[in-house]
């Protein structure tokens, strides 16, 4: 790091991006280095903004810009997430003062590993989004014509609610849980579009469903109308690749950067579903 | 009617809301997304969504009233009956939001608490803390992956909506999309596609938009023929922190829940603002808008936090523009309860809590009133047909727009939590219509249909082939650059011809090199180089209707504000003298509204835009004057309304039909 002489917060002239780099699904990664030009504010997504502007190694050699998600650049939508000098979080609120903080040298960046890589920092988390679908991760109703307003609730639901329903399906959590493993499938030859797709959500069913729609599955189970199928909710979670496959490890909640309650979400599911098992084995 | 397939393009609150309600009127859809649904830029949105509410009745408040609001608001650009079935429908649109599950704030009793926002003097508007739209378009997500588990919904995320596909009588007969990953090109053959494709915030490089806001959908459609409306009307919000990859939005509500703006007296005062006393300091929009306060139209709070820093030299910093928006008077609690998401955005980005410290804020681009060009039907009640496959569609038959990229119901300015609630009422409201176009239109045949697919993917095949080899050595990221800046300096909140002319003169230039453009990405395997590439060279288009509306358009309406144009306030302070200004500021009103009361509509099929005007359907209620903070307002507000008074008489002598009754 070249430090601005006349600034004593020690802002850098320009610092290195080191990247790890994947061409394509199942392709290998390989390491690259960037150098790029401090500014005042600049945030992760700036830095590879510079660089798609001028895509140069350190060394002046000429590649391909790296490619990467965003969407919102202000945390919300959960498009940029990264692993950042070994630690997940969003790209867009990573910023580079505070990095270089840290670790003055330089800043690494790499996708996530838990899911599969598109190119570069892209990776495909459709696999999170179908547990949110296995979990039935929404209210039942009737239909859409005007039935007139929902059930009043108490402030107090409200502001129980209201945190578990900001999961911007990000991935952190995901990508810190020691139960959730990497589930790959790479398309074969002349494979179809829907032929691949089937063979991926199989795969995934296999793998454990994650915190994020475990705590999906207790907001719906909350909701006053949600909670009419929340027998189906539970059976979901008690499926391969369910709740029980959570070894406790609360990693998850560590790294949420919407500070979603996960474990206590995880503790009431477990309560639930064995309440619901009781149950169900009393019926039958 | 069962089975018909619909594309949607888009999976904003707008291309949800008509998915969900597409499906279960029985059509399939097939949801086209650049970004995976769930993160489409309505998530940002976070003060909230308006209706008229059993509160505000209790004090005088009705949906009609809330149809003035949005109009009078809007500087009259907005037709009304599309405003006036918007703003009926609002109090419903939020009850089925509630039903679906959005954690709304609640009051004491368990009701759902609600907040003022701007250009209104009652509290509409629902919210939930301060990240509705995240909230609303979870809401509507999960709707849709309901659907799309029963198997009526197949999406297509992160795919690139190339153009529509037109037969050879003009006749939408379905779009042509591009793989993000796999690059490849494919045609999604329908007889009604449905475009909710979002605002061109990225046209400014800059604005509170997400990234993926470029316009290009919209762009891509006008190419096609579909006209482009009232481009000119730009929304700049007053309150977003500066940043150098987005100018991140400082939501009205803030200000709904007390937030004051105000600058030192003494420009760059270096105490520390908590030391400051009152004394010392400008309250500007309370003393100058005692009324509406901190709450006075977006347009108008923007233009005076711009003239104080610019023109009155009382910017907070030296370096750099900013006026102090403050908040540090409410508890921490309550601004936690309410306002949770934005707090902690400012905190994230600025480093500085802003429950302690005022923030610095100033200006920014922010919402688009001005989009594709779409037609309604009226009803006999000054609102719409029910079911009219003519609600929404644009001139091109089969092709429908709705959300932030329609023109439709916002005018010269839109109010704040106005968007949230056109964009899920476009959605439900269209979705019958397209039902009813589909059965009553006729298929285009299994052959024709093919030979159209085949011709529109090779024609997009090869110009992606060409984009991929050309070598014009042209950077497509510098030449975006460029074209932010000079938008953002011509086209935004003051407006003057000479930097008009000169900006298309630009705009003209930068289009010609960005088709120049080298790609440094050459590969077939998720190049966003040539994705963004295309994007840039679709902006043009726009970026001219933009320009050359504002450079033809003389005068001030809403956002377009040119001070060479403007109605100057009253000088005389005699009474008589006064009147008499008056009745000429009234005529030079009226002779005003005649002339230019219309709506822009742009032809962009060869690039350059040509322009011609249409009427405004101003049924419901006849156009005034806005006079916020005018000096003179209450006697040219007297003048006109004895004009209008006589103009009733003589309507209800006999040459014009009466005005609804609300
Ligand atoms: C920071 C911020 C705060 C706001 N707060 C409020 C508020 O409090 N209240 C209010 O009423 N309004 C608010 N607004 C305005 C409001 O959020 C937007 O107008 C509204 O969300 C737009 O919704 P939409 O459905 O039209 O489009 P979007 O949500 O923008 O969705 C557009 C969709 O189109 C897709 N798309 C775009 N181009 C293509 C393409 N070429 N191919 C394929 N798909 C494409 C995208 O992937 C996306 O799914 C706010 C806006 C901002 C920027
Ligand atoms: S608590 Fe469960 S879900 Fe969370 S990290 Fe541990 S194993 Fe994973
Ligand atoms: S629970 Fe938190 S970390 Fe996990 S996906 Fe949701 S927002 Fe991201
Ligand atoms: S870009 Fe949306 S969370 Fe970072």
């Amino acid at each position: 790091m070249i430090a601005n002489a006349n600034n004593d917060d020690v802002t850098p002239v320009r610092f290195r991006v080191k990247i790890k780099r994947q061409d394509g699904p199942g392709k290998p990664s390989y390491w690259e280095t960037h150098q790029v030009e401090y500014e005042e504010n600049m945030n992760v997504i700036s830095v590879l903004q510079r660089i798609a502007a001028n895509a140069k190694t350190a060394d002046g050699k000429g590649v391909a810009p790296v490619a990467w998600d965003c969407g919102c650049l202000e945390e919300v939508c959960g498009s940029c997430t990264m692993v950042i000098n070994g630690r997940v979080r969003q790209s867009c609120s990573a910023l580079v003062a505070k990095l270089l903080r840290d670790q003055p040298d330089e800043i690494t960046l790499e996708p996530m590993s838990k899911f599969p890589v598109e190119r570069d920092l892209v990776v495909s988390r459709k696999r999170a989004f179908q547990a949110l679908q296995k979990v039935k991760a929404w209210v039942p109703v009737d239909s859409y014509v005007d039935m007139g307003a929902g059930e009043k609730q108490s402030r107090a639901d409200q502001e129980k609610s209201y945190p578990l329903s900001q999961c911007m399906t990000c991935g952190c959590c995901l990508e810190a849980c020691p139960q959730y493993t990497k589930i790959e499938v790479l398309r074969e030859d002349g494979e179809s579009d829907a032929d691949f797709e089937k063979r991926q959500e199989e795969a995934n069913a296999a793998g454990f469903i994650g915190a994020h729609a475990i705590n999906q599955a207790m907001l719906f189970n909350d909701n006053p109308t949600g909670k009419f199928s929340k027998a189906e909710r539970l059976d979901a979670l008690t499926d391969q690749g369910g709740i029980q496959m959570c070894g406790n490890a609360q990693n998850c909640v560590a790294v949420c950067p919407k500070e979603i309650p996960l474990t206590t979400s995880i503790a009431r599911a477990g309560r639930s579903v064995t309440v619901h098992q009781i149950k169900k084995w009393f019926d039958s | 009617m069962a089975n018909e397939k619909v594309v949607v393009v888009g999976g904003g609150l707008a291309g949800l809301s008509a998915t969900m309600k597409l499906c279960e009127l029985g059509a399939n859809v097939d949801l086209v997304s650049l970004v995976p649904v769930k993160r489409s830029h309505s998530v940002c949105a976070q003060g909230g969504i308006n209706s008229c509410n059993d509160q505000t009745r209790q004090i005088g408040d009705s949906e009609w009233s809330h149809l003035d609001d949005t109009v009078y608001g809007g500087d009259f650009l907005n037709n009304q009956p599309p405003v006036k079935e918007m703003a009926y429908w609002a109090p419903k649109v939020i009850d089925l939001m509630d039903r679906l599950g959005v954690t709304f704030n609640r009051t004491h009793e368990g009701f759902l608490d609600r907040r003022r926002f701007g250009g209104t003097l009652y509290k509409r508007t629902a919210f939930a803390g301060a990240t509705t739209g995240q909230q609303l378009l979870y809401a509507l997500d999960e709707q849709v992956r309901r659907w799309e588990a029963a198997g009526k919904v197949n999406k297509f995320e992160a795919w690139d909506f190339l153009g529509p596909m037109l037969d050879d009588n003009g006749t939408c007969r379905g779009c042509i999309a591009q793989n993000l990953n796999t690059m490849e090109i494919r045609s999604f053959p329908a007889d009604a596609v449905v475009v909710a494709s979002g605002g061109p915030g990225l046209i400014y490089g800059r604005s509170t938009m997400s990234v993926m806001c470029n316009g290009s959908a919209a762009s891509r459609i006008a190419k096609a023929g579909v006209k482009y409306a009232n481009g000119e009307f730009i929304q700049v919000h007053p309150t977003a922190i500066p940043g150098a990859d987005k100018l991140r939005l400082m939501s009205e509500s803030a200000r709904g829940e007390g937030g004051r703006v105000w600058v030192p007296r003494k420009g760059q005062d270096p105490r520390d603002p908590k030391s400051i006393p009152e004394s010392d300091r400008y309250y500007f929009l309370e003393e100058r808008y005692p009324e509406y306060g901190n709450l006075v139209p977006r347009d108008i709070a923007t233009r005076e936090i711009f003239d104080i820093c610019v023109n009155e030299g009382l910017s907070v910093e030296a370096g750099r523009q900013c006026v102090y928006l403050d908040l540090t008077h409410i508890p921490r609690a309550e601004l936690d309860r309410k306002l949770g998401g934005i707090m902690e955005i400012y905190e994230k980005f600025q480093g500085v809590d802003p429950r302690d410290v005022p923030m610095k804020i100033f200006p920014a681009v922010h919402y688009s009133m001005g989009g594709v060009w779409v037609d309604f039907e009226k009803s006999s009640d000054g609102g719409l047909v029910a079911g009219s496959p003519r609600n929404q569609q644009t001139n091109v038959p089969g092709l429908f727009a709705i959300g932030e990229c329609d023109y439709q119901y916002h005018g010269a300015n839109r109010l704040g939590a106005n968007s949230l609630l056109s964009c899920i009422f476009s959605g439900l409201f269209t979705a019958p219509g397209v039902l009813n176009y589909l059965s009553s239109s006729k298929g285009l045949g299994e052959d024709k249909t093919t030979s159209l697919c085949n011709d529109e993917i090779a024609k997009h095949k090869e110009r992606h082939e060409s984009l991929l080899s050309q070598t014009g050595g042209e950077n497509p990221y510098m030449i975006h650059r460029e074209l932010g800046d000079v938008m953002t300096k011509a086209a935004t909140v003051v407006r003057r011809n000479e930097q008009l002319e000169k900006a298309y003169e630009t705009v003209c230039d930068l289009a010609e090199r960005a088709n120049k453009s080298s790609l440094a990405d050459t590969g077939s395997w998720t190049n966003q180089n040539v994705v963004f590439t295309k994007s840039l060279i679709d902006m043009f288009p726009l970026a001219k209707a933009l320009v050359k509306g504002a450079l033809q358009r003389d005068e001030c309406r809403g956002a377009h504000y040119k001070p060479d144009f403007a109605m100057p306030p009253l000088q005389s302070t005699d009474d008589a003298g006064r009147r008499q200004e008056a009745e000429k500021w009234c005529d030079k009103f009226q002779a005003n509204i005649d002339k230019w009361l219309k709506t822009t509509v742009a032809d962009l099929t060869t690039g350059e835009p040509k322009i011609t005007y249409e009427a405004i359907d101003t049924s419901s209620i006849p156009p005034r004057p806005r006079l916020y903070g005018l000096v003179g307002a209450e006697v040219i507000d007297e003048v006109w309304k004895e004009r209008q008074r006589k103009a009733a008489v003589g309507n209800a002598t006999g040459e014009k039909s009466p005005q609804p009754v609300a």
